[in-house]
């Protein structure tokens, strides 16, 4: 049997986010970049929430398509999205945004594209939802929602503005 | 299921090449970040297989290579076994047991990368097989054009020069056909095509192809090594009949025409010394995104897939 999270809890999810972002980041400017597909999605609805608080606030946006571990096992390589990164990166802090955290391999391939745009001061990992059962050792530093979830459990995220609605299923295998 | 080889342009659909020139986009970009290199292909080999002499393209894709982080092997034609007399079947089989991934491979014998192809679970891209075809070629024009007109149907390019015998020529305009663009061929009546596309007009006076109206002027480049220089009665001459003299260049300039051409330029043949610093020549940035282009082509395709 399907579980499911509505819009409700997701939006509660981006707000608890929004709120985590703030109480821990300063004074100095914070970029947040998202990984292609939906965490840039995340990002923008985060930044959104922080912008009314006039946050002083970077955008971007990842693609870590040719960053992967696994193009032996694929049949066809991933499409490339590309990135958009318009600031400068060197000296920056960066909080990575990712809709899910589930093995931690997204996350290494997105530390080592963003590492060859230039050297950040600092990288911090904010996701939406942490799904549990990492592979490598990476942890969050915030998370929106904590899902509990069995190894084999498939975890699909649909976003508003990606996929036209909110809503979070995750299946048992 | 993607596709193992790249031979001709024709084979692919044009999901395939719509593909390959979006991708190259994102390719493009990531020459003005600090690390022009990506991982995606770290740990795979790239073999360099020219028969024939190249500069331009042979270092465009072991640049393309490096840059996607595959380690790229020459296969010193002259200086290998070829010259003692090793047929390619052998020196395939011995590419075969080296377990190379990728085998970029230029001929003077159209058909060969294609018959390389057949015997090799490597990817194989034809880069350039007698007067056949050079598809990567055809796709660094179309990702070019589009750069300048993104949406190209309807425009206009002439394509100058020997028609006939030329690989660039055939390959850039079946892409450009396939992307709506409108083709017309200049050149001696002997070296251009009896056959082929019925659309494509064909014109022997330079003031009547300009008349045309063309939004590009595409040189092909006069072969001095090969046949081409027989039939003309000389590069003066060409010069004079078919080349972008000063004269000319200042009025592609005054009706806003663009030109292009697949390097390296024979100066004072196709083009006058001032027609290299022409501000709508595309000529340097077909040499840029021919990189971008060929990451592209081997980013798309899978070694020992099916064709």
């Amino acid at each position: 049997m399907s579980r499911f999270l509505d819009a409700e809890a997701i939006e509660a999810g981006v707000q608890a986010l929004a709120r985590a972002i703030r109480e821990r980041v300063g004074e100095a400017p914070v970029a947040l970049v998202g990984i292609r597909s939906r965490g840039d999605e995340v990002a923008e609805r985060v930044c959104r929430v922080l912008a009314e608080e006039d946050a002083d606030l970077l955008y971007g946006t990842l693609d870590i398509s040719l960053y992967r571990d696994d193009y032996e096992h694929l049949h066809e390589n991933p499409q490339l999205q590309g990135s958009e990164i318009d600031f400068e990166i060197e000296g920056a802090h960066i909080i990575l945004v990712d809709d899910v955290l589930f093995t931690g391999r997204t996350t290494r391939a997105a530390l080592d594209a963003l590492c060859d745009y230039g050297r950040p001061a600092r990288i911090e990992l904010a996701v939406l939802i942490d799904r549990g059962h990492r592979e490598m050792p990476i942890q969050p530093d915030y998370v929106g929602i904590h899902l509990e979830t069995e190894r084999r459990d498939h975890v699909y995220v649909l976003l508003e503005g990606t996929d036209g609605e909110d809503k979070v299923e995750v299946r048992p295998a | 299921m993607a596709r193992k080889d790249l031979l001709e342009l024709a084979r692919l659909d044009r999901g395939e090449i719509d593909r390959i020139l979006d991708q190259a986009v994102p390719f493009k970009e990531l020459f003005t970040r600090s690390v022009k290199k990506v991982p995606a292909l770290k740990g795979k080999s790239v073999l360099m297989l020219f028969y024939e002499p190249s500069t331009r393209t042979h270092s465009s894709f072991e640049v393309a290579a490096k840059r996607l982080s595959a380690d790229v092997t020459n296969f010193d034609v002259p200086h290998s076994s070829v010259v003692k007399g090793e047929s390619v079947r052998e020196t395939v089989e011995t590419l075969q047991a080296m377990r190379t991934d990728y085998i970029v491979v230029r001929h003077g014998r159209s058909g060969l990368p294609e018959m390389i192809a057949r015997q090799t679970k490597a990817s194989v891209i034809n880069a350039g097989d007698g007067a056949h075809a050079h598809p990567t070629q055809g796709l660094l024009d179309a990702f070019t054009l589009k750069e300048v007109f993104p949406e190209p149907e309807r425009k206009k390019v002439l394509i100058v020069g020997d028609v006939l015998h030329s690989r660039v020529a055939r390959s850039t305009t079946n892409i450009f056909l396939r992307l709506g663009v409108e083709v017309a061929f200049l050149g001696p009546g002997s070296l251009l095509p009896k056959h082929g596309a019925e659309q494509v007009k064909r014109f022997t006076d330079y003031a009547t192809a300009m008349a045309w109206g063309p939004d590009v002027v595409y040189l092909l480049r006069v072969q001095m090594e090969r046949q081409d220089v027989q039939f003309f009665p000389s590069l003066r001459e060409y010069h004079r009949v078919y080349g972008v003299t000063t004269q000319r260049l200042r009025e592609l300039d005054d009706k806003g025409i663009w030109l292009m051409h697949p390097g390296p330029v024979n100066r004072g043949v196709e083009l006058c010394d001032e027609a290299m610093d022409y501000h709508r020549s595309l000529i340097n940035r077909q040499v840029e995104n021919g990189i971008a282009v060929r990451m592209s082509v081997l980013y798309s395709l899978k070694p020992g897939g099916e064709e």
